[in-house]
Formats: structure tokens, sequence, C-alpha cells
């Protein structure tokens, strides 16, 4: 498929695709097996200047934009999801800073991390807090020259590895959805700690851990944005990153995809490779139609993001929700053609599904998301638009 | 300390077909890369860089079209290139090759160190570095599989021998030839190859050399490929006949005839 990319896009698709297939792939089982954090090949991406394409040119990056990350992580999910959200949650984590923080924060922090040496986290969630964000309980309270938090975020990606950590954090519990504020935390800064690292399903590789704060201090100026706009900020956040959730969805189908066919090709039953089978035939085929329809979506709505569109919570919601559907299946019916060797650890596809399943859940569980679609096209309509 | 590095394009093995009638290499929709041990050059040639300063010069004498293999050694940290390419020079054996590159190298003048991978995948002689240094009337050493330390005028290396290895203090200037052991080499950056994308590649013809005409190309080879060809294979099995013991005094006795045994 012709997707017009420009040639900054095709370099950085080509570079991504060069790493995933030369440093990911001879590890990826074992950082699954292990749980292990990619360190080596963060340092890879780095070097590389990966991380340099979601940081604006002033602050050593190379201004990329949401289209470019989507061609990155696509590429390094298509070979190991773990490893694609740990570099995605860095853009994740640092987007408050590019977008609403100040002179002062861009100046400091964007460098490092267009660098690739600090990794940031976005931390949101809590064990109260997951889909219902206003359920919040970390709280900042103002004191003198900054903020006291308290509290315990759940789930967050690169916990414990990153060096920023962009928190969401109660300022005023009787405002609602003004009473929230993003802070920007550093690793190692007195009161932060580390709890418990996740075990998960799939994502492995990814570091998935609780973030404790106790009578923690943040000077004012860590505070991003103004007071009281942490929600809106986080909304603007997400609406930003979920294409990239889509990417990610779409490069583990491509993965899984890929592999289905490569074994169908070989493996041999009634005297045929299994892809003279018809039944087999239309399962890949189905398989490759979806997977097209899905990187369609996630690059038309990752240009209308890029086109500096205002309104894209209902496309953005759009590219995460259908991608990461058709990743479930797709990486399913992958490990149905491979047969009882799909679900041995010894072949790559029951990882894929295992991946896959968390594109459905995370960053706005679907169902979720399919409210604020229904939300956006009521509202649409209403307005006549 | 400046750095000359010394790249070959060559096909890509894995492709590498013979055409039956002619016995030569089938080179159409041959992908072309990079030897890969010059990689291992090319990189610790950016190393060293990295580490004492200086430049890195990436050469290479080939077709006009190695132009983008020079390109892609900028992404990879080279900070200027020179392709040696000319009608006059085609043909050329190790010694025409090592010739040619010897005049090139001695015209750039200010240069420390001439690397070498240590052989190349399609030649396979190994013999250019060491037909190099000679042109260039410098110390030689093959097999280089880690440098130790360098100080002016000055490098210990250690190389790698047939069981064990050996360290080696050279004065500079000097050629060495690389092992894959020495490094690993880094993957291009985004700005490393948006740089390569801008940068110019001289190209230098045997007008921009002192050259000796009869010394390069394929008048200046001592050597002459015959004739490309497969080995014919051949093999034959043979069944022992007899109960068991028949067969083992059989097969000892073929066994001591052959001189095996």
């Amino acid at each position: 498929m012709e997707y017009l990319l420009n040639e900054q896009q095709k370099l950085v698709k080509n570079l991504a695709r060069k790493i995933a297939e030369e440093r990911i792939l001879p590890v990826r089982a074992d950082l699954d097996e292990r749980e292990e954090f990619p360190w080596a090949i963060m340092k890879d991406l780095a070097d590389s200047d990966l991380f340099r394409i979601f940081v604006p040119e002033e602050y050593e990056g190379l201004g990329g934009g949401c289209l470019d990350l989507c061609l990155i992580v696509e590429e390094l999910s298509r070979v190991c999801s773990g490893v694609a959200v740990t570099y995605a949650a860095s853009a994740l984590g640092s987007f408050a800073i590019r977008q609403f923080g100040t002179e002062e924060q861009k100046k400091k922090y964007l460098p490092d991390i267009a660098a690739g040496k600090s990794l940031t986290a976005f931390a949101l969630t809590e064990a109260s807090a997951g889909t219902d964000a206003t359920a919040l309980r970390t709280t900042a309270e103002k004191v003198t020259g900054g903020y006291v938090l308290n509290g315990t975020k759940q789930f967050i990606t690169n916990g414990g590895e990153a060096e920023i950590y962009t928190v969401i954090a109660l300022t005023d519990k009787t405002k609602g959805p003004r009473g929230a504020s993003a802070f920007l935390v550093n690793k190692g800064t007195p009161g932060f700690s580390f709890g418990k690292k996740e075990k998960k399903l799939g994502i492995r590789a990814s570091a998935t851990i609780e973030l404790i704060f106790r009578d923690c201090f943040i000077p004012e100026v860590n505070i991003v944005g103004r007071e009281g706009m942490g929600f809106i900020q986080t909304l603007h956040t997400l609406d930003w990153s979920r294409p990239g959730i889509g990417a990610q969805a779409v490069g583990v189908a491509q993965g899984a995809l890929e592999a289905a066919v490569d074994y169908a090709r070989q493996r041999v039953q009634f005297g045929h490779p299994i892809i003279a089978l018809p039944a087999v035939q239309t399962i890949l085929a189905d398989m490759a139609i979806q997977v097209e329809a899905a990187r369609a979506l996630v690059y038309a709505v990752a240009r209308t993001v890029d086109s500096g569109a205002k309104k894209i919570t209902e496309e953005s919601a759009m590219a995460k929700v259908f991608s990461s559907d058709v990743a479930m299946e797709v990486t399913t019916k992958a490990v149905q053609i491979f047969g009882g060797a799909g679900y041995m650890r010894d072949f790559p596809v029951e990882k894929m599904m295992r991946d896959a399943k968390i594109t459905q859940i995370y960053e706005g569980a679907n169902e979720m998301l399919r409210i604020t679609i229904a939300a956006e096209l009521r509202k649409r309509r209403g307005r006549r638009e | 300390m400046n750095i000359v590095v010394c790249l070959k394009q060559v096909p890509g093995t894995t492709q590498v077909k013979i055409n039956p009638q002619t016995n030569t290499l089938i080179r159409q929709d041959i992908k072309n890369i990079v030897n890969p041990f010059d990689t291992y050059a090319l990189e610790e040639g950016v190393r060293l860089k990295e580490r004492y300063g200086g430049k890195v010069t990436a050469i290479s004498m080939g077709p006009p079209q190695a132009e983008g293999m020079l390109r892609e050694s900028i992404a990879a940290g080279a900070d200027q290139t020179i392709l040696l390419s000319d009608r006059a020079f085609a043909g050329a054996d190790t010694l025409a090759t090592a010739y040619t590159l010897a005049q090139a190298i001695k015209k750039i003048e200010d240069y420390d160190l001439v690397i070498c991978g240590k052989q190349t995948i399609d030649g396979d002689t190994g013999q250019v570095g060491p037909e190099l240094a000679e042109e260039l009337e410098l110390p030689f050493i093959a097999y280089v599989n880690k440098i130790e330390e360098t100080t002016t005028g000055q490098m210990r290396i250690q190389r790698m021998i047939e069981e064990g290895h050996e360290l080696i203090e050279t004065p500079l200037p000097a050629v060495i030839s690389v092992v894959k052991e020495i490094n690993v080499p880094r993957l291009p950056s985004l700005r490393g190859i948006i740089k390569a994308k801008d940068a110019i590649i001289p190209v230098w013809t045997a007008h921009n050399l002192d050259v000796d005409p009869s010394m390069v190309g394929l008048d200046g080879s001592a050597t002459r490929v015959v004739k490309i060809f497969f080995p014919e294979r051949v093999r034959h099995g043979e069944k022992l006949q007899g109960d068991l013991e028949d067969q083992v005094a059989s097969l000892i006795e073929k066994l001591r005839k052959s001189r095996v045994i």
C-alpha cells in the first residue's frame, strides 16, 4: 500500500525496522521469558536518534510528528511490543513537558530525553482510579515554595527505570475536574520510591511498577502549566498518544500475520503446505485485510493530529480501539494457524497474542473509548457538524 | 588522530549465483553491501576518533555506485570520503588495488593509522592490507582484535594468532587489519543519515592521482582470473556385503588402503 510517506518518515521506518530485526529479534524471547528491561535496546534506539523524533528541534530533537512516532512504534512492535511500549512510554511521559511545560522545563529536560539519556513515564493510574481518572487519591498539598505529594500510583510503565515522571495529583479535591495538576518528579527525589514490580501476561520486557510518594516535596518550578490543569492536560496527552497504541497494535498484528504466512507456506499436512488449503487462505486473507485497514486508520489519524486539528478525541480513540481489536483477533488467528506449535513458547505467535491483549485495555479501555466516540457522535450531530 | 579506513563494496553473499555457462558471477539484481569486515574497521576508526579526536576518512576503489556505500559510512561516523573510480582502475588484482589505494592515501598525507578489514568476502585473499602497508612503507599488523592504547606516535595493539593473542607495540603511522571480534558496529543514526544525504562524495580518477598507468587496473595486475567454477562434487557410497564380521574386516581394509587409518 502506498502511504505517501515523506523522506524522513521512510528513513525513520527503515531504521526502526533495522534495529528491530538486528537487535530486538535475537533477544525478544529471552526478554519476555526473563521479564528483563531492554536497556541495551534503549541504548541502540538512543544512539540511532530515535528518541529525538518526538522532541522539537530547538531542544536537540528532530521535530517529528505523531505519524513519525507511529511508524517507529509499529516497526518495533512488529518484532516486540514490550520494547515498543517502553519506547512509546517515554514519548508519552514527556508530552506534558513538550506541550505545556515552561521554557525552563523544556531546556532542562528535553535535551536529555532527546538523547535517550533520560527515559520518562506518565503516572495517572491508581488502585482506585483506572478508567475513572476522577477517583484519584494522590494529593499534592501546597506548601511554601512548592507542593508535597502523598499517595501511590499503580501500573506505571517505565516506572523504576525512567528518570523523569509526569505525575497527576489532586491539588484541590473540592474542584472536581479542575482539582488535579501535573508535576515533574525526578527519580531520587526524597519521599519518592518504587513499590511492587508487576508480573504481566504480555509486554513482559516493559517495566510496570508502583510509584510511592510519602511527603515528597516538589518545588513550585516543577508544576506543569497552571495548577488545576492536570486533567485537561491528561486528556490532551492521551488524545495525542492513542494513535501510538494503535500503531503498537498494528505492529504486533503485522508480525503475527507474517509469521502465520511463513508457517503456512512451510507446514505440510496431507502432502501440501497448509497455505494450499482454502480454509487457511481465507483466514490469512481476513488477517491481511484487517491489518491493512487498521494501519490506514492509524496513519490517517496520525496525519490528522499532525495537521494541527484541535478536536481529535474521537479520531484518536477510533485508531486505538479498531487497531487493538484487530491485533487481538489477528494474533489469535495466527496462533490457530500454527496449531499446536503456536501454543508453544518456542514459536513467537503465543507471545504476540499475549502482547496484543494489553492494547485493548490500556490508555483507555476499548469499551470506555467507544462511549467517548458515541458521545462525540451525539455532540457533533447535535451541532449539525 | 586521523584515520583512513578502506572499504569495499561486495555482492551480498546470500544472493550470489554463478552463471553455469560462463562460470562468472551473475551481477544483475545482486544487492551490494559493504564488505562486513570493513564495517568493523570503520567502527574502530570512529571509536578512536571519538576517544582521541581527529577525523575519519573512508576510502574505496570501485565503480561509481560505490558512492552509496561511502554515503552510508558517513552515517556510521566517517567525516569525509573519497571514491577512487576510473575505468583505468577496473580489473585490478590485489597488487594493483593496493598500489592505487596507496597513491590516494599518500595524497591524503595527514594520517596516523590506516584500518582495513581482515579480508573481503568476495575476493577472500586478505592481501590488500599487507600490500598496502608495503606500498606505503609502513608497519603492518594483521588480525587486530583490540587496540589497547594510543599515545603520540605509538600504539599498543592486540592481535589474534593461531593459539592466543599477541601484544604488539607499533610506531605510527601504521596499517592494521581487524577481525570481527574487535567491536560491534553501531547502527546508523538519523542525524548521521541526514548528514550523509547531503554529503559530497569526491571522486578521484587516475588524473587526480600520481599513478603509473601501467600499475593500475588490469594492466597493473600481476594475476589474472582465468576461470571461476564450482568444483565437481564426486561422492560415491558402497554397500558392504556379508555378515557383520566380514563387513568390519572389509571396512578396515578399505580404510587402511585409503590411508585413513
